[in-house]
């Protein structure tokens, strides 16, 4: 296990209702036993519908929200450990871990210049020692991400949807990170933007050697930039694989409904395929059902599957899935 | 920039020009006038006073004369202070009640600002609460309460401060307090509810990944996003509140410009009533542009066209 950059066990996060004081304690349950590694110059993409709590995943292993459970390590440091009461001053670790945000638009303070945005955190880690070398620092990390010098000096109003996300990468970059997540860095762009923003992931990290956990909810996307995928349903784990597996080899009924709803570009094979669509909608995380989540838009379920939760297993080497009729569903 | 300016200075013009009208025809339908009084004066005497101050004339000849002559800065004499120009009386009585205006400004801005972001970031707590509480209290409690309040407590009973008057800065304290009460408890509540909104954005949630503190990103980005509407509200208080109050000052018995104007109704003043109104509308102008400008400074994305 030593090889992994990030390692999350049994990583939790509920949110407290508010107003809910009288009856017992009701919480969100966005997140519930994530585990899983990242290795070194890794890319794990994590999919799944909205609300599935990706997003929360990204931001409880930065833990920009502080977990309720679990236990998160970076490089054999444990940053927080639920059990052993363990919670680290994260600023050391802003300077190796970063995210990229969803929304471009949102969160670029608007009273800022964009050299401000890239410079604060080269301020806050004193990574620069004399004005001149900061200047040059950003220019060279604005340049990085395809926008030039003569935009340090303009405010995020002045820019479009994909320079803002290239403004908000380059911010992230500003510390010289080895980790980022990428919060569905790509899904508020146009789509003719999309595959640069992702092109460019790729060549950052070719070239600074960075590790990846790349939450989208587009699973085509997702497959091209991974070399693993962990599926999200309801705030815990259904399958995780490498790319090319889960996506040909799939073994769970949700994962395999996303597949299937890959679009296809040729429309005869487009006509062939068995799309499966699920009935229903994502039950509350409030109260999620009991056993497998899944289980109320599941077309194998039964009665084992309201009872019991089904364990997280290693189907075959590298290939983990939580379902109690894996045979059934083959 | 300039043309903006241009064009600001020309509907101020307008504006005050309009609030002149309508304040001297308001004046006119008003019954009574400067020269009545409880012992009658002959009518002839009345009669020549109305005729030196001009008040024998049509409506139109009078309002025109003034305008014309307020055009060139002078406002007449008053009617009922003899001998002295209103323009003498506002610049003798402003700078009193803008001293005492500008500290309880000065104090609103200190107390509610901070106030309003520790309220906004103990959301929820019993700091929240017991800010909230006092807040109401400050806007629902009239300010003649709060002055009356003060003076039997601190004045009378406990002898700790002066009642009357402005000689050394106890004078200051009471009356001070009780013009901040509102603006204080105004701003306190504008910047927590602007804070907890701009609290909840995500580049706050950006400035916490970059590493920031809290404290430091609580005043360089929240603080500054979340100023704005206390900005707006900044103008219109600023212009009223230095121009005097005139129940504060009607206690106190501080002699500053909200005494005289309430003097100069009373009275039929006509001539002080119009300099002052005028007086006034003017400041909140000049107040309102200001806050213009401003915003382009704390706000990037506002432009002035």
């Amino acid at each position: 296990m030593s090889n992994y950059l990030l390692e999350v066990e049994h990583l939790q996060k509920h949110f407290p209702v508010r107003g809910s004081s009288f009856r017992s304690k009701l919480a969100v349950q966005a997140l519930d036993d994530l585990t899983f590694g990242i290795k070194k110059g890794e890319t794990l993409g994590m999919v799944g519908e909205s609300g599935c709590g990706k997003t929360t995943a990204g931001r409880t292993i930065l833990r920009l929200h502080e977990p309720t459970g679990g236990r998160i390590v970076y490089d054999g440091d444990i940053l927080f450990d639920k059990e052993e009461k363990i919670a680290v001053n994260m600023l050391p670790y802003r300077k190796k871990m970063q995210i990229v945000f969803q929304d471009p638009y949102a969160s670029l303070d608007p009273r800022m210049t964009v050299g401000d945005i890239v410079g604060e955190p080269i301020d806050i880690h004193n990574l620069c020692s004399s004005k001149q070398e900061r200047y040059d620092r950003i220019i060279g990390l604005l340049e990085r991400v395809g926008l030039n010098s003569e935009h340090a000096n303009r405010y995020p109003h002045e820019f479009s949807g994909g320079q803002r996300q290239r403004v908000g990468i380059a911010r992230a970059l500003a510390v010289d990170p080895e980790f980022i997540v990428c919060d569905e860095p790509i899904s508020a762009l146009d789509v003719s933007i999309q595959a640069q923003v992702i092109n460019m992931f790729e060549d950052l990290q070719n070239q600074m050697n960075l590790t990846y956990l790349f939450i989208a909810h587009d699973l085509s996307v997702v497959k091209h930039i991974s070399d693993r995928i962990v599926v999200m349903y309801l705030g815990r784990m259904v399958e995780l694989a490498e790319s090319y597996e889960l996506t040909m080899h799939s073994m769970h009924p949700y994962t395999r409904s996303l597949v299937s709803a890959i679009p296809i570009a040729d429309p005869v094979e487009a006509r062939k395929s068995n799309r499966i669509i699920l009935e229903g909608d994502v039950p509350s995380p409030i109260n999620p059902p009991s056993g497998c989540r899944f289980r109320t838009r599941c077309p194998y379920a039964d009665e084992q599957c309201a009872a019991e939760v089904p364990e997280f297993r290693e189907v075959t080497s590298g290939h983990y899935v939580a379902c109690h009729h894996l045979d059934r569903v083959k | 920039m300039g043309k903006y300016l241009l064009k600001r200075v020309v509907l101020a013009v307008v504006t005050i020009w309009a609030v002149a009208t309508i304040t001297f025809g308001l004046m006119n339908m008003v019954p009574g006038g400067p020269f009545l009084s409880e012992k009658a004066i002959s009518p002839a005497a009345t009669a020549a006073l109305e005729a030196k101050y001009g008040l024998d004339k049509p409506f139109i000849e009078r309002y025109l004369t003034y305008l014309g002559d307020a055009m060139h800065g002078d406002f007449g004499l008053s009617l009922k202070q003899r001998g002295r120009t209103v323009s003498s009386i506002i610049s003798a009585k402003f700078p009193v009640s803008a001293k005492v205006g500008g500290i309880a400004v000065l104090v609103s801005l200190l107390l509610g600002v901070p106030l309003g972001v520790l309220a906004a970031y103990k959301r929820g707590t019993a700091i929240d609460s017991t800010f909230s509480v006092l807040a109401t209290l400050g806007i629902a409690v009239p300010s003649f309460v709060i002055c009356t309040v003060l003076m039997y407590f601190f004045g009378v009973k406990l002898r700790l401060l002066p009642t009357l008057g402005l000689t050394s800065w106890k004078h200051y304290l009471m009356p001070v307090f009780a013009l901040a009460a509102y603006p204080t408890s105004y701003i306190m509540r504008l910047m927590r509810s602007s804070m907890l909104d701009v609290l909840g954005q995500d580049y706050m949630r950006t400035a916490k990944a970059k590493g920031l503190s809290q404290g430091v990103s609580l005043f360089k980005h929240a603080l500054r996003n979340a100023i704005l509407p206390v900005i707006t509200y900044l103008g219109p208080m600023i212009a009223y509140t230095l121009v005097g109050s005139f129940i504060v000052e009607k206690i106190f018995t501080i002699p500053g410009l909200g005494g005289e104007f309430i003097k100069a109704i009373n009275g039929r003043d006509y001539t002080m009533i119009m300099g002052t109104t005028i007086f006034l509308a003017a400041f909140m102008v000049v107040m309102l542009l200001i806050v213009d400008i401003v915003y382009t400074i704390v706000d990037p994305r506002i432009k002035l066209k």
